[in-house]
């Protein structure tokens, strides 16, 4: 069983976790232009290497961020959004 | 058939040459690359060649021909979708199944099944009663049935579901729905290719792709660099590897989708089953076995391994539809790459940047549309221009906010 360090409940099982999609900056609706609104909306960096992203622990309800390597599934680190590195 | 057999069997020779051609290296030149031997690319080099008498092609595979997704699906085919754009590409795809055996001169195992959608609740068949009005407006075959006839169909089938679902309203029937051998159609795309001068190159990994003036120049291998002008990415699973040689932004995510099947039994079940609320779809294949899904991996992995939760799962509701496979083995388990978009259509087509076409986010539906992917490919990139059955699968669609939203893409899993 894969087992996910929450930053708040420590080493949880997977089941007690969702995934919320990659953490991204939201460009300023009222001055993105059409083409970076919809690089926004729908556009991801798919490709393989470690990524932000956003997890859930449903049990507490605790939102977090998880650095992952999407090619081996190793979960990097986990911190709470504005306690991580720098570069929130 | 049975002439070429008796031919051979008097014939002192190797009775077929190898299905294609293994050239030892590579030419410093080609009019097309292809990237992905799986059964897009080798379509697409196939049509190419036929139709378009475009036979400088070299298919580069980093693996081996049909590995990736097309090896890895649970090889069914249908065209009950939702969209026109959909209808009219899967079922151009459909009528191009049904004649392939003919045109590849080998065996697919095409074997017309029947394909049945379950609904558990009255909203689902509710769901399922306006996709087979839009699908009957559409011309394509398929219609509303009740219990009774699914029970009739499939005997073997528990309506009630073990008591411990929702029982089985009614369900979707797809009298065209099919399977068929996955592993021929990409040996017999590669041998018709081969047979025009197609070269094939296995174990020949794109290691980057250049580009001048925002045109392509020529693919870096590791074998080698080659100069094209014009290359076709079809690697469905692996796309954002490539997209991201080439500095192109998609909407793609990569999901595993994970299937397996059981030890080879006697013919018992002849339809295909789909059921959307417990997320199970089974066929029984040619050899005996039972060919299971589910959905797809709930977060973004770009890797084939496979998991105990998947094979409990799958069993857990396979019971719950046919209890009398209790006693059934499971065999092997697998997972493929899926290329998600978030429309649930393929992106195809031309892309901003010239000779760069891209063939991809084949999500859960890629192994049915693989002939009418390889002729409408051949087409765009013979003619530098989006074949009209791919025009609104573009990847530009994103930009201009007119997505084609799929939801008979599959009936599990979203």
């Amino acid at each position: 069983m894969k087992i996910i360090d929450c930053p708040v409940n420590g080493p949880r099982p997977l089941q007690e976790f969702h995934f919320g999609g990659e953490v991204r900056t939201m460009p300023d609706p009222a001055r993105a232009a059409d083409a970076e609104w919809a690089d926004y909306v729908f556009h991801r960096s798919g490709e393989p290497a470690v990524k932000r992203e956003w997890w859930y622990h449903v049990p507490s309800g605790v939102w977090f961020i998880a650095e992952r390597d999407n090619r081996t599934d190793q979960f990097v680190r986990t911190y709470l959004y504005g306690e991580g590195p720098a570069n929130e | 058939m049975p002439h070429r057999l008796l031919k051979f069997a008097f014939s002192k020779e190797y009775p077929e040459p190898r299905m294609f051609n293994t050239p030892e290296t590579l030419k410093p030149e080609y009019d097309v690359v292809i990237i992905g031997g799986g059964g897009h690319g080798l379509a697409a080099a196939y049509y190419l060649a036929k139709e378009h008498g475009i036979t400088n092609v070299a298919v580069l595979e980093q693996g081996y021909i049909g590995g990736g997704g097309t090896g890895r699906n649970t090889s069914i085919i249908r065209s009950n979708y939702l969209t026109p754009e959909g209808a009219r590409f899967y079922q151009t795809s459909v009528d191009l199944f049904q004649d392939l055996s003919r045109d590849l001169n080998l065996n697919l195992f095409y074997s017309e099944r029947g394909h049945f959608t379950l609904a558990h609740s009255p909203a689902s068949l509710r769901t399922q009663r306006w996709r087979a009005e839009v699908n009957q407006h559409l011309g394509i075959s398929s219609r509303l049935v009740g219990p009774e006839f699914i029970k009739e169909q499939i005997p073997e089938i528990d309506l009630s579901c073990g008591g411990h679902q929702p029982p089985i309203h009614g369900a979707l029937y797809h009298p065209p729905g099919a399977i068929a051998r996955h592993d021929a159609v990409a040996w017999g795309y590669a041998r018709g290719a081969s047979q025009r001068g197609v070269e094939i190159h296995q174990k020949t990994a794109v290691t980057d792709i250049e580009i001048r003036d925002g045109a392509i120049a020529g693919v870096h291998t590791d074998k080698g660099f080659i100069k094209t002008k014009k290359v076709l990415s079809a690697v469905a699973g692996w796309t954002t590897h490539i997209t991201r040689m080439v500095g192109l932004r998609t909407p793609l995510v990569i999901h595993p989708l994970q299937a397996l099947v059981t030890e080879p039994v006697k013919p018992w079940l002849n339809a295909i089953v789909v059921s959307a609320s417990l997320h199970v779809y089974v066929s029984q294949s040619s050899r005996g076995e039972l060919v299971a899904g589910a959905s797809l991996d709930p977060y973004e992995l770009i890797s084939m391994r496979s998991t105990l939760d998947f094979a409990e799962g799958l069993g857990g509701h396979m019971l719950e539809l046919f209890p009398c496979l209790g006693e059934a083995k499971v065999l092997r388990q697998w997972a493929g790459l899926c290329d998600m978009t978030p429309d649930f259509s393929p992106i195809m087509g031309t892309t901003p940047i010239k000779g760069f076409y891209i063939d991809s986010g084949w999500g859960t539906w890629g192994f049915k549309a693989t002939p009418v992917s390889g002729m409408t490919m051949a087409s765009t990139l013979a003619r530098d221009e989006d074949h009209e059955l791919i025009r609104a699968f573009n990847l530009s669609r994103f930009e201009q906010f007119d997505l084609v939203g799929e939801k008979g893409a599959a009936s599990v899993g979203h």
